[in-house]
């Protein structure tokens, strides 16, 4: 079996994107002192985060599987994370 | 869906059927309100036409509701079912846009407890198939040991059930309304409405952008996250080594294939575990479960060691489900979907304030999961805590107290429970699965063990006992850790 790429397999999901609200923010000037950026790239599933080259750490939303294990790592004050909006997101149709 | 202008008050008092929310189920509208008439929590019978009397003033407090349950999971359905059943006006709100989803679970869901709740669970409900069939793998690098464990009486009486959550949870949701709850979808709580009571801060209802919905009980059964167990200070965000992140996904195959790669008939099921090199050695494990015509795969991954071995879920997803334990199983099959969630593996340390004055905490929410090492549950829990919640809730509602002392028969219900009981049980268990020899060394002794008894070369044999001390002495496990993890294991699991 084929096991895809991260990014072929949350193609396989329906979401429902909402333009008008980003439900994840990273503070980036806590996140330069902070361990966090490493630890929130390596346990996310979906890839969301990424560092950028200028050290910054980048949030892809739209692909969020809306797990949490973002803010279970990261330290206070690094990162604004909160379910999106109703009706918003990831729609599991199997689950 | 979010921000229709009507409001939540106008979507629940009868609006023109276009603004209604199409799974409201015509008995469960409220049609002809009498707006803020007074009394006492409402008691209307199931099944009929829900009139009047829904705005009542008890103390100072009007409510919509007598309870507003925040969260269309296992949890969160089963105590809105009970209290609709009881009588109660009960409105459950869900942020996905239909129950079901946002839920994900690993996929097995321990039943006796939903038979209690449903008893033609079994007849009725979407669940996939009956497991009496269970396989712990111990995987390392270039070996792997099997125990395959069948038995017809893990069958009669059924004991567990695989489920997909997006079509099982809808079914639950569709039970609530059809005793009258009112379900909610496609709307998220934002906060909790509290008011400053004598001993401190009181929940009176919620908040879901502009709107303020009322109740007597709240019932936060918003899932591991929990916000509104946490805004309210009942849990605090939980250490590293109490998560683990779940990564699964489903995988059709067709169901003939299935039943014959693993041997089953009717709607019999395989649940698999394998702990060891399927994680790359992080804390945790693997697993896959049969389906009707899919296989659930995953793993979950404590995160602190996640972090600490800098590795990542998502490689760590890849290297299990191309593992040459499970290509046999998984070959042709076909990834149709790729979810994540995140698992309490506190236990016992985990669960915190389940009660609050005007509010209690239900399921994942309350920390109710539970890994004993060979099984991890929480959608059983998640049933058990919402039986007793709704007894507790009951009883607060019939004495007129729902302040914590009044709810305070949730938490002596879930405690006398075989939840409560099974979660002091294994309290030590987080801790000794945290033990890092589980996921490695353990796999390598078992196999140097039996590649010793079954490799006939020209070295001459010692007896079993020999061998394994041997392997243990060549393994880095020592004799006192040995002794150790099987004094504390025992104790623990």
């Amino acid at each position: 079996m084929n096991s895809l790429t991260v990014a072929n397999r949350l193609a396989k999901n329906h979401f429902d994107l909402d333009e008008g609200e980003q439900h994840i923010v990273v503070d980036q000037e806590a996140m330069k002192h902070s361990p966090s950026g490493d630890w929130i790239i390596a346990v996310c599933p979906a890839h969301v985060y990424a560092r950028e080259p200028d050290g910054t750490i980048s949030v892809e939303y739209a692909a969020c599987l809306e797990c949490g294990a973002c803010l279970a790592v990261a330290e206070p004050g690094t990162l604004s994370w909160h379910y999106p909006r109703g009706g918003f997101g990831v729609q599991f149709r199997e689950g | 869906m979010a921000g229709d202008g009507a409001g939540l008050l106008g979507r629940i008092y009868g609006q023109p059927e276009s603004m209604k929310s199409p799974r409201v189920n015509a008995h469960a509208v409220v049609s002809d309100v009498t707006y803020g008439c007074v009394g006492a929590p409402t008691r209307h019978s199931p099944n009929e036409e829900t009139k009047g009397v829904v705005m009542l003033q008890v103390g100072q407090t009007e409510v919509d509701f007598d309870v507003i349950v925040v969260g269309a999971g296992v949890a969160g359905c089963v105590t809105a079912y009970q209290l609709g059943k009881a009588g109660r006006s009960v409105l459950l709100i869900e942020r996905g846009s239909a129950p079901g989803s946002k839920n994900l679970s690993g996929g097995v869901l321990y039943c006796d407890g939903m038979q209690k709740v449903f008893p033609s669970f079994l007849d009725d409900a979407p669940y996939e198939r009956k497991i009496a069939r269970n396989l712990v793998s111990f995987v390392n690098a270039d070996s792997s040991v099997t125990i395959d464990y069948r038995d017809a009486r893990l069958a009669d009486p059924v004991n567990a059930v695989t489920v997909l959550r997006a079509k099982l949870d809808p079914w639950l949701a569709q039970q609530c309304e059809d005793v009258g709850v009112f379900v909610m979808p496609g709307v998220r709580v934002d906060e909790l409405l509290t008011t400053q009571g004598g001993d401190g801060l009181r929940v009176v209802g919620v908040k879901a952008g502009e709107d303020e919905l009322r109740a007597h009980v709240v019932v936060a059964a918003d899932g591991v996250n929990s916000f509104l167990a946490r805004n309210l200070g009942l849990r605090s965000k939980p250490s590293k080594n109490q998560v683990a992140v779940g990564v699964k996904s489903v995988i059709a195959l067709p169901q003939d294939k299935l039943e014959q790669r693993f041997n089953l008939s009717g709607r019999e099921g395989a649940a698999f575990a394998l702990v060891g090199d399927c994680t790359l050695g992080v804390g945790g494990g693997g697993f896959f479960y049969t389906n009707r015509d899919s296989i659930s795969a995953g793993v979950v991954l404590r995160l602190d060691d996640l972090v600490e071995k800098g590795l990542k879920s998502s490689d760590i997803f890849e290297h299990f489900i191309s593992s040459p334990v499970l290509a046999p199983y998984l070959e042709d099959g076909e990834i149709i979907e790729y979810g994540s969630h995140l698992v309490a593996e506190g236990g016992y340390a985990m669960i915190g304030e389940t009660t609050w004055d005007g509010m209690v905490v239900v399921g994942d929410a309350a920390g109710l999961t539970l890994n004993t090492g060979l099984t991890v549950r929480g959608m059983d829990l998640a049933v058990g805590s919402a039986v007793a919640a709704a007894q507790g809730i009951e009883s607060a509602l019939e004495q007129g107290d729902t302040s914590k002392t009044g709810l305070a028969g949730y938490r002596q219900a879930l405690f006398s429970s075989a939840v409560g009981a099974d979660m002091k049980l294994y309290e030590k268990g987080p801790a000794f699965l945290e033990r890092g020899r589980m996921y490695k060394e353990y796999g390598d002794l078992l196999a140097d063990v039996l590649l010793h008894e079954f490799r006939v070369g020209d070295q001459p044999h010692q007896h079993i006992l020999g061998t394994a001390r041997a392997a243990l002495k060549r393994s880095p496990i020592g004799l006192r850790d040995l002794v150790s993890d099987a004094v504390v294991g025992g104790r623990s699991l």
